[in-house]
């Protein structure tokens, strides 16, 4: 046996992407995490899969990437597995619908989302009437609409749980409750890490261990300045259908300069299979701390009014939360850590991680196994001095994306 | 101390003795409730427009529980907010700063408002739990509590041909309340053996006499379905209810101790509608939401299970949480002396009542004999470990999404699906309009869950709000009964045995 | 038989009845003053109004507002627990249905 060993950290969508592609690829892969699978941030979001959301640049290249693989790998799971674990996934291509309900945000979208036709995204400028029968109930005040019909829609844990499963079957392992405390190295390689129950070896060790990956590079030893983000998400009751695509709101254009702690909200409107709408989005920079406040469910609950104002009548039955890998320059960092050889991260993906999973794990297998990369993994690299633990910044990157409105992707 | 202002969340037998001392210690009381009037589900009361010349002929212990709350409601310095909910709580930065701000919705038309506590007195009880069975969800399967509100409630009988079943003691003022509105009650059906029940009420029978009062709440609910000759059979169970569309006849079966059943005991009967419980589950989303600690319930074979957590509480009634206090079926299913007495503890102490006042030491007898007494009908009535048995594959856990026991099986043996909210998500059990609330602990359960406690119960939204209301921001408070000259301490006013003759 | 009021005139209670009519799905139902929404709906012999997803159906199963098997729409309120509401005579109520391809579900055609 010299199968490459590969240990990864966190059972979480990344996680899970990447333990399948690694066991595909011939990998003897364990997969640790310190709970259950999928149990923090991949289950405790939207589920998005956008392209809308992101300006032309690696990201953007990441989501296309990611987007092209997602029907490649639910069709391999349908050859492999019941129908029922397809279907958990709740794959919806049910594509995206950003408004404008100003002037000012009409202006920022048009062009956005000019340049993102240039980069090859499917980025289609609606007229009123093909909104309103697109979204027959959405607020009359809009100045302007742009269709990205390539969004897609997954139940997050059920997509994460598919994947693990499918790497359970091709060989991979499963460790929960089982959390890193530290490591082992030999010469300045990383050979192990340690646990309660004992020390786990491994060739490779992949970080991907979300908003808490900042933490275990810590404990590796290596800094990783990743931290926590926190996103709430409101669920209503059932409705009869009313939200036909993921519509959100592009008012969200300039207002990316503001201090990052602060709460920031932005409409992210869409309905579930079983006929709840979910709605979002909010992010804030508060540690992690898990309360839920009053003040900012009512934040999104008014967002999502402006865009759909017939749901004032509607029922509120649950919200959740969630940390979502926060990256100061909001790129996700992928790769060998120069460090620590041994070490590599998956990681720093903020609300975009279930839609980005897959292509994550493809650059991964690519890069640990010496293939020339789908697309340049360079800007993930993780010697970049946003990620190697600079000081905190105050105020976010101002090349974020005009509209990244929907980071606190994701959740039923 | 005068002056504080004390919460009240919950206005039945708890909730109203917590308010009456926390007024008696000099404190302004804000008395929330979600019904109309005060008495909670065990005074359930008749609707006004009823008009009722004699609503005490429905009602034990109806006058001292209607002097009480006349003495309440009319205190200056009480605000009683009828038809509101608490739907959040929100914990302070730190616990120093206070227990949590309470987020109502009050009245008709709903109202936001955000309370500041300097205390605040949990006293929400609990529910009816409901085992599922085949055909649990058909119409006419109502739960004892159900029946229990409907005819004392509002004096609609939800049949005439009605078998009480599950288990516990509350299913005999069910049977009663049925007798008392004119329906017919074929039998009442107790899950528990006879030699659990004896072991459970007789051994030691004053200490029944000295929780129920002279008369004994219990004997009079059981003489009275003596004299109808309603069957009281005990060590057996529904384990089916059948019909098109609607309930028309159950099957009981004898069951052994751990609620197996025994094959080639099924019984049927025709019905036409069918009351069950099987015990209680506290309404715990507003302690978990203020960060309360909780327990396993003490004794009882059933202990252990997820479903039997409630609120722990110290001798003062406080919770783990500074400034929050809980009362009546949170801290365990104890019966109304018991949530009296608790609440008249909770209440005086979160107004910064005497802790040496004489009137502390004789409510707390009279508390720590209601949880002796529960005790010891936990010992009675336990939950068999073995009551999955009568479930079949495609039986509905999960009323709401109609999630079925195969599949809360399929996820509980999944290695990918270890985690509560993932298999949640799967199965979209308890991802309903209830929350959970039905089958949260039957999942749980099922699940073998070793997650103790509050994650059934986690719910930050803990009672639905339209979108338009959470939208808007809160309106201040309406002004509160400001006393015209600080309040005079008294004592708490209560003796829980007075409570209880009628 | 179906559930139904106590007779007024046998009640130990002794209450007053005062009739009020709602409209449930456009039927005109008697009940009276006091009598929660399900209350008037049971004692009009109407166990169950409501279908869950698979069509199967549900009237009042807690009673106490617990377990929302009760939904119900009135005046265009949305998820109103019929267990908890007190009928206003004119009430209009409009049951509901989670079941796909239900009228009352309003799924359209897009």
């Amino acid at each position: 046996m010299d199968r490459t060993r590969v240990v990864i950290i966190g059972a979480g969508i990344i996680g899970a992407a990447c333990a399948r592609e690694l066991a595909l690829a011939g990998f003897d892969v364990l997969v640790l995490d310190r709970a259950g699978a999928a149990a923090a941030t991949t289950s405790h979001g939207e589920g998005n899969i956008l392209v809308s959301d992101k300006g032309p640049g690696p990201e953007l290249e990441l989501a296309q990437l990611s987007r092209r693989l997602w029907p490649e790998v639910l069709a391999a799971l349908t050859e492999r597995t019941s129908p029922e674990e397809v279907d958990a996934v709740e794959w919806d291509p049910k594509g995206g619908i950003v408004v404008a309900t100003t002037a000012g945000g009409a202006e920022a979208l048009l062009p956005f989302a000019a340049a993102q036709r240039a980069a090859g995204v499917r980025a289609e400028a609606m007229d009123s009437d093909a909104l309103t029968s697109a979204e027959p109930f959405l607020t009359e005040r809009r100045t302007a609409a742009v269709h990205y019909p390539d969004d897609a829609q997954v139940q997050p844990a059920g997509a994460a749980t598919a994947l693990l499963a499918d790497a359970l079957r091709a060989g991979a392992r499963l460790r929960t409750g089982r959390e890193v405390l530290g490591g082992v190295t030999r010469g300045s390689r990383l050979t192990a890490v340690r646990t309660a129950d004992g020390q786990v070896e491994a060739d490779v060790f992949v970080n991907a261990a979300g908003p808490w990956s900042g933490e275990v590079a810590r404990r590796l030893g290596v800094p990783l300045d990743i931290r926590p983000r926190r996103g709430e998400v409101l669920v209503t009751t059932p409705l009869p259908p009313t939200v036909f695509h993921k519509v959100y709101d592009a008012d969200y254009v300039g207002a990316v300069g503001s201090g990052a702690g602060d709460l920031q909200t932005s409409a992210v409107v869409e309905s579930t299979r079983a006929g709840t709408v979910l709605l979002g989005s909010s992010r804030r920079r508060v540690g992690f701390d898990d309360r839920t406040r009053p003040e900012v469910l009512s934040a999104i609950a008014a967002k999502a009014l402006k865009l759909f104002p017939s749901l004032a009548g509607v029922h509120v039955m649950r919200a959740y939360g969630g940390f979502r890998p926060y990256v100061p320059d909001h790129l996700p960092v992928i790769g060998a850590d120069p460090r620590l050889p041994g070490l590599w991260h998956a990681t720093g993906h903020e609300g975009a991680g279930i839609g980005l999973s897959v292509g994550t794990a493809r650059l991964v297998r690519e890069l640990l196994t010496g293939t020339a990369p789908a697309i340049d993994a360079s800007p993930f690299r993780v010697d970049r001095p946003a990620v190697l633990g600079g000081p905190p910044t105050v105020t976010e990157a101002p090349n974020s994306p005009p509209h990244t409105a929907p980071t606190t992707e994701e959740g039923p | 101390m005068t002056g504080r202002h004390v919460v009240v969340v919950g206005a039945g037998p708890a909730g109203l003795a917590a308010a009456d001392a926390a007024l008696a210690a000099g404190a302004e009381v804000t008395l929330i409730d979600s019904a109309e009037r005060p008495g909670g589900q065990y005074h359930r009361m008749l609707p006004e427009a009823y008009e009722a010349t004699d609503p005490g002929a429905l009602q034990h212990g109806y006058r001292s529980f209607d002097r009480r709350s006349r003495r309440v409601l009319g205190h200056p310095r009480c605000s009683w907010w009828a038809e509101s909910s608490v739907w959040a709580l929100e914990r302070r930065d730190s616990a120093d700063d206070g227990p949590p701000l309470v987020h109502v919705l009050r009245g008709t038309p709903r109202r936001r408002h955000v309370l500041e506590p300097d205390a605040l007195v949990l006293a929400v009880g609990a529910h009816d739990r409901v085992l599922p069975f085949p055909g649990w969800d058909l119409p006419g399967v109502y739960t004892a509590g159900a029946a229990q509100a409907l005819a004392k409630g509002e004096r609609v009988v939800v049949g005439d041909r009605v078998v009480v079943a599950g288990t516990g003691p509350f299913l005999l003022p069910v049977a009663t309340s049925l007798l008392e509105a004119g329906s017919r009650v074929l039998a009442v059906v107790e899950a528990a053996g006879p030699a659990a029940v004896a072991r459970g009420w007789l051994r030691r029978p004053w200490e029944l006499t000295s929780q129920l009062g002279k008369s004994g709440e219990l004997l009079s609910y059981t003489a009275r379905l003596g004299r109808h000759r309603v069957p009281y059979r005990m060590g057996r169970a529904v384990v089916e209810a059948r019909g098109d569309g609607r309930v028309e006849e159950i099957v009981t079966a004898r069951v052994r101790a751990d609620w197996s059943v025994v094959p080639g005991s099924e019984h049927v009967t025709a019905v036409d509608a069918l009351c069950v419980g099987h015990g209680f589950t506290p309404q715990l989303e507003l302690p978990v939401a203020a960060g309360c600690d909780l327990r396993p319930a003490a004794g009882g074979s059933a202990a252990g299970s997820p479903a039997d957590v409630f609120v722990s509480v110290d001798d003062d009634q406080r919770t783990s949480r500074p400034g929050v206090y809980a009362a009546g079926e949170i801290t365990g299913v104890a019966g109304a002396p018991a949530a009296r007495a608790e609440g008249a503890v909770a209440g005086w102490i979160a107004a910064g009542g005497d802790r040496g006042a004489r009137a502390l030491v004789t409510l707390g007898r009279s508390r720590d004999q209601g949880r002796a007494f529960a005790a010891r009908l936990a010992l009675a009535h336990p939950v068999g470990r073995a009551w999955p048995g009568w479930l079949r594959p495609d039986t509905v856990i999960c009323r709401c999404e109609e999630t079925t026991y195969a599949a809360v099986c399929r996820s509980a043996a999944d290695p990918t699906r270890t985690e509560p909210q993932v298999a949640k998500l799967a199965t979209r059990a308890g991802l309903g309009p209830c929350q959970a609330r039905v089958c949260g602990p039957t999942v749980a359960e099922l699940r073998r869950s070793t997650d103790q406690g509050a994650g059934p119960h986690h719910r930050p939204v803990a009672e639905p709000i339209r979108l338009g209301e959470l939208a808007r921001p809160p309106e201040p408070p309406p002004g509160r009964a400001t006393p015209a000259t600080p309040a005079t301490p008294s004592t708490p006013t209560d003796s829980p045995a007075e409570e209880s003759t009628s | 038989m179906s559930p139904r009021l106590v007779p007024a005139a046998s009640d130990p209670a002794g209450r007053r009845e005062r009739p009020l009519t709602i409209t449930v799905d456009g039927e005109p139902l008697t009940g009276i003053a006091g009598q929660t929404v399900a209350g008037v709906l049971l004692a009009a012999g109407r166990p169950a109004w409501r279908r869950a997803p698979s069509g199967a159906p549900r009237g009042v199963f807690c009673g106490i507002g617990v377990c929302f098997d009760c939904l119900v729409t009135v005046n265009d309120e949305r998820d109103v627990r019929a267990c908890r509401r007190r009928a206003r005579d004119g009430d209009a109520v409009t049951t509901q249905s989670r079941a796909q391809g239900d009228e009352r579900d309003g799924r359209r055609a897009r």
